[in-house]
């Protein structure tokens, strides 16, 4: 379904990308992991058109998609929940939820998407005319959640969903990411809680300066020593 | 249409808008002349105030040189009648046009080069003051010497050509006024406006969804410049002269910025709030001044409303008020 190949990304003169290849199949959970600095967050927004990579290219169904513009890369149905959550904090729970379907692509089945939110976080319907920055941390996450699905996204693609969670609500959290991956959802996640998400993932990829150093099965991974050495500490 | 205006307010909401609009239709039978002209030029206030904050109440795009598309519009209408014998009605097109085109421009270098916050608003200000200096040269519209709109004195009241009564101005600036009520209401509920409260909340986030910041900014640089310059023709036709010095200035711009700050920054009811408290303001320490010699007291006053308002308002009135008085919140505009 998206296929990475070769890409650099520089900010200015400093690399932040350097040939990194990846694959996510169609309905797969994608796990990208590494130290902070490594790229994860570089490779999302090069995938997401949110910078431009300099070589390679993206492949996204079979279409490249390196160097477009967000908005176009989002309306084939790559849909992306930031680090640090990023909700419209004066905006209320539904005004953040209709930005989220402002796609063409999901325009016209707003209120389809809006009830099904609802029903998958029953607490935003409870908060609907709350402000979102008056929610709570996991509250939050869910609502940055929930407006990326009213974009009606084919992949969507997680920064650190975990981050700054309460550990009740970081197993929340990813019990949500397992549910929509299996209703079809393809996944691309990147965490810092590397155990857990390479339990969940079917194929996993280690960045390290901007490179991919190790890539391979979830499991294989976790049993790999030298990510057991530097990402989980055993 | 009136059904989606009223969309969503609350039976509340509905009498103190109707009380409102009853008081300001009646309004010329109950005033003097003086007082009319206070009330008008508050409405005139009250419409700059609310283009603006198109741009930085909706977008959080601050502009500091929107004084730029008065004048543009006033002298283009202005010009066209008094060379061409044009009149208003048809003069406005093009003076909207060109203001959006001006807009256009500033939107397009600030946005393609990602200028933003205070680059973008010194960009705004270099953009008024390069059009100052222009028009201070461009003797076919008399240089700093000004342009002038023949006066006759009819008691007819005349639309096209916006020759009337003192009353005809009020009601303009009523419509006029009124009419961007309902504009900025409707983009607000809709998909434009949803996508300006977005970037004005977190650019970055509202591209991660897809929204296409470029398009949306440019739309509302380009309406707030359009709107702007329709209140210019009113300047041309109801003032009847003007001069780059003054209808360029960044005075102009800031005053005009000074209601929706006062009144709420992105509400819909605080331009035109901030205007009927402010122009009424300037015109009682206007009288003052004369009698006592204070000059510049009056942008002394100026300054400490702000000063007041961003210490223990930073959302402006309005917000304060509709809480008080129990009236539903405007879209946007977070408790």
């Amino acid at each position: 379904m998206l296929e990475v190949r070769d890409l650099d990304l520089y900010y200015g003169d400093a690399q932040a990308l350097d040939r990194v290849s990846l694959t996510v199949d169609p309905g797969a959970i994608v796990a990208i992991v590494g130290a902070n600095g490594a790229g994860k967050t570089s490779l999302i927004r090069a995938v997401a058109g949110m910078e431009r990579p300099r070589h390679g290219s993206i492949r996204f169904k079979g279409r490249d998609i390196a160097g477009q513009p967000s908005h176009v890369v989002c309306d084939l149905g790559i849909g992306q929940v930031a680090e640090g959550r990023q909700v419209f904090p004066n905006l209320s729970v539904l005004e953040n939820l209709e930005v989220g379907a402002m796609l063409p692509r999901a325009r016209d089945r707003q209120d389809e998407s809006l009830a099904e939110v609802m029903a998958l976080f029953p607490r935003l319907a409870e908060r609907r005319d709350q402000a979102a920055g008056t929610l709570s941390g996991g509250e939050q996450q869910m609502l940055a959640i929930g407006r990326c699905l009213m974009g009606k996204p084919e992949l969507i693609m997680f920064d650190e969903p975990s981050l700054g969670l309460a550990p009740t609500v970081v197993q929340e959290v990813f019990r949500v990411i397992r549910r929509l991956n299996r209703q079809g959802l393809t996944v691309v996640l990147v965490e810092q809680n590397v155990a857990l998400s390479l339990k969940l993932a079917a194929r996993a990829y280690v960045l390290e300066n901007g490179r991919v150093a190790i890539s391979g099965t979830g499991a294989d991974l976790l049993a790999d020593d030298r990510v057991r050495r530097a990402y989980l500490g055993m | 249409m009136i059904g989606r205006l009223l969309g969503e307010a609350g039976t509340r909401a509905r009498i103190a808008l109707g009380l409102a609009a009853l008081v300001l239709l009646a309004a010329p039978a109950m005033v003097d002349d003086y007082l009319l002209t206070v009330l008008t030029q508050s409405l005139f206030f009250a419409y700059l105030g609310q283009s603006w904050n198109v741009m930085m109440g909706f977008a959080g795009l601050l502009s500091l040189g929107h004084a730029m598309f008065v004048g543009l519009g006033a002298y283009v209408a202005g010009a066209l009648f008094v060379h061409f014998g044009l009149p208003p009605v048809i003069g406005l097109f093009p003076a909207m046009a060109l203001a959006a085109l001006v807009g256009a421009a500033i939107g397009f270098l600030g946005f393609r080069f990602s200028i933003q916050g205070v680059y973008f608003a010194l960009l705004t200000i270099a953009f008024a003051e390069f059009i100052r200096i222009l028009f201070d040269h461009f003797t076919w519209v008399g240089g700093s010497s000004g342009l002038f709109i023949p006066v006759d004195n009819r008691t007819v009241n005349d639309l096209v050509h916006l020759r009337g009564t003192p009353e005809m101005f009020y009601y303009l600036a009523l419509g006029l006024s009124v009419a961007a009520l309902a504009l900025s209401r409707l983009l607000l509920a809709g998909r434009l406006g949803h996508r300006w409260l977005a970037i004005r909340e977190d650019q970055e986030a509202a591209q991660a969804l897809g929204i296409d910041v470029f398009r949306a900014k440019m739309a509302a640089v380009v309406l707030s410049a359009a709107m702007t310059s329709l209140g210019g023709v009113f300047y041309a036709f109801y003032f009847n002269n003007m001069f780059p010095e003054q209808i360029f200035n960044i005075n102009l711009s800031i005053e005009l910025l000074l209601g929706p700050i006062i009144g709420g920054l992105g509400t819909l009811i605080g331009p035109i709030l901030g205007a009927f408290v402010l122009t009424p303001l300037s015109e009682l320490l206007s009288a003052l001044t004369e009698r006592h010699a204070l000059i510049g007291i009056k942008h002394f006053v100026y300054g400490l409303c702000v000063v007041l308002i961003v210490v223990f308002l930073p959302g402006g009135l309005w917000p304060w008020i509709a809480r008080r008085l129990g009236l539903d919140r405007p879209p946007g505009d977070g408790t």
